[in-house]
């Protein structure tokens, strides 16, 4: 079985389109018999790139300087009110994503269903897996009332796939006047430079947690990652204490990350922790407690101080 | 501005220390340990007490929706210098979803008369991350979410949003909704008289239909979702673990080794 009309909240940065936003149109692929996507920003930026990954229709929504939230709620509820509305929509979890579906769910008194790590069509509704403590059990949820059906999904739920389509149409959506809801304007922005690969994307990461003991000690962290040619992240504890910039945060509140390797350094692995790294193919800790959670599942664990262990591997790497 | 009225939405939630679990016949979180403040929210209670001081005069108001009549974690915020409280508890909200969560709470916060309503990014047992924005959209308030500094200016407010690789700068007229990530200040611990004088603040406490709900529109009947399964995940199995002995770094260069990545 398969829906009609999917549309995918398609996000790009420095025109790029968001690997999230490719993941949910090769899953929206299988679901529907007609993908399209909605972005807030010129539609023709993206049209190439998402077509080839199935989107037929690129609806722009001009939010000028608001924030999405409010701008493209009122554009997509407007489209749905018009009868152009589609059966489902699928938001990658992201700050905007969450803001669209949040206000959208109201404008169109629908349910709209957080952190699912898989989504399937059940006769014309859908079922949705969310994964909740920490990974530990999945809940799947059918939604029962009208469509469109809303869903937010997190990151790397599914892998992306081109589907060789060529460009896709490109089509606006109109936002009505947003009355007094629309007083967020975004002034001015600042992005945190970072070098080495990126942290979502790098095929090893390394990341640090309180059990570093100081601020100093990240840079134990930095240089191990940048001797194996990875990433640094960092547990919410060390980001929220402001160690670490949060654009570093590994967990639920935080990125996603699926390395080939992970490394664990002073992370006791709370349950926000492990959501956002157990898919990870290998995973190595580095933890003087025995009894920490993150040792469950660990490949190679280590119990020990990190201060003696890090620099020891840090120095026996430098020397090959 | 002179007198600044700031609602806090704040949680109450089973200890993360001690990890819940779904009860498998009502499934929905089991509670009946007791509940805390949401960590989370202590940082929205501290800004909005910062707010508050910055602008000479003005008091902070909590909303929270919890079952049983629960108001332990709404004693913390108290003990922390909020002045009341409005405890929304009714068995009818068992089962209740974000988008009713988010009505509820916002009828309870439209006659407060607040320039600011300041809740947390996300809470740490549900992480919806949308009861906010959806207050917000209920109000008809513009919003501005993940914010990691606020400051009153003039008759609006200027919030950094965090972003995914910084922050933006967003200006913002009032009354608003701000939801602020955790970590954006230093969450006071409450002193011996403010844990005193926390048991003598009023809790006004409400049920679904003092605030106008039917019961066929809160609860599992007004949620437009059915949970269908609850199933144990496949686990990760755990590897070896060795206790370092002075060379168990050998043991991780010879894995990295064996994976080819050196």
């Amino acid at each position: 079985m398969t829906l009609d009309t999917i549309w995918i909240h398609a996000e790009a940065s420095d025109g790029e389109v968001s690997s999230n936003t490719l993941e949910l149109l090769t899953k929206a692929r299988d679901m529907a018999d007609t993908v399209a996507c909605f972005f807030v920003g010129d539609a023709d930026d993206i049209a190439e790139a998402v077509g080839e990954y199935g989107a037929e229709t690129v609806y722009g929504i001009d939010a000028d300087d608001n924030l999405h939230g409010v701008p493209a709620a009122a554009a997509i509820a407007a489209a749905v009110e018009a009868g152009d509305g589609p059966d489902a929509i699928l938001f990658g979890t992201t700050y905007d994503g969450r803001d669209i579906a949040a206000r959208l769910s109201v404008k169109l008194d629908r349910t709209v269903v957080s952190n699912c790590v898989d989504v399937d069509v059940d006769g014309d509704t859908l079922v949705t897996t969310a994964s909740v403590f920490g990974g530990a059990t999945d809940v799947k949820t059918k939604f029962t009332g009208e469509g469109p059906y809303l869903a937010l999904v997190r990151p790397k739920s599914f892998t992306a796939e081109g589907s060789g389509g060529g460009e896709a149409d490109t089509d606006d959506l109109d936002v009505p006047d947003l009355g007094a809801s629309g007083g967020a304007e975004v002034t001015d922005r600042f992005v945190e430079e970072s070098d080495g690969p990126k942290l979502d994307e790098a095929g090893i990461v390394v990341s640090g947690g309180r059990g570093l003991g100081e601020p100093d000690k990240f840079e134990m962290v930095e240089t191990l990652a940048k001797a194996l040619g990875g990433a640094a992240g960092a547990s919410r504890a060390i980001v929220d204490a402001g160690w670490v910039p949060y654009s570093q945060q590994v967990g639920q509140t935080g990125k996603v990350v699926k390395p080939d390797i992970y490394i664990a350094c002073g992370i006791s692995g709370a349950t926000q922790h492990l959501v956002g790294m157990k898919g990870s193919k290998n995973i190595i800790a580095i933890n003087k407690d025995p009894e920490a959670p993150i040792f469950g599942i660990a490949d190679l664990g280590i119990v020990g101080d990190v201060h003696k262990v890090m620099p020891q591997l840090i120095e026996a790497l430098a020397a090959r | 501005m002179s007198v600044m009225k700031v609602v806090v939405c704040v949680k109450q939630i089973p200890d993360p220390a001690d990890p819940g679990a779904l009860d498998p016949e009502t499934r929905t979180l089991k509670r009946d340990v007791k509940l805390i403040l949401d960590e989370s929210d202590s940082y929205g209670v501290e800004m909005a007490l910062q707010l508050v001081d910055a602008a000479g005069e003005g008091e902070v108001t909590l909303v929270s929706m919890a079952p049983n009549g629960e108001r332990s974690g709404l004693a913390t915020a108290l003990a922390m210098g909020a002045e009341s409280a409005v405890l929304i508890s009714d068995p009818e909200l068992v089962g209740s979803d974000a988008l009713t969560t988010a009505k509820l709470l916002a009828s309870a916060i439209k006659d407060q008369g607040a320039d600011l309503v300041i809740a947390g990014s996300e809470s740490s047992d549900g992480y919806t991350g949308v009861v906010p924005e959806q207050i917000a959209a209920v109000l008809d308030l513009p919003s501005v979410t993940a914010a990691k500094a606020i400051e009153v200016d003039g008759d609006g407010i200027k919030v950094q949003r965090q972003t995914d690789g910084g922050y933006d700068d967003v200006e913002c007229s009032m009354p608003a909704v701000v939801s602020v990530t955790a970590g954006v200040v230093e969450p006071r611990y409450p002193s011996f008289k403010g844990i005193m004088a926390a048991k003598s603040k009023p809790v006004d406490e409400k049920s679904a239909g003092d605030l106008g709900f039917d019961s066929d529109s809160v609860g599992w009947a007004g949620a437009g979702q059915e949970i269908v399964e609850v199933t144990d995940a496949p686990q990760r199995e755990a590897g070896e673990v060795i206790e370092d002995d002075g060379e168990a770094f050998t043991k991780i260069v010879e894995f990295l080794e064996n994976q080819k990545v050196i």
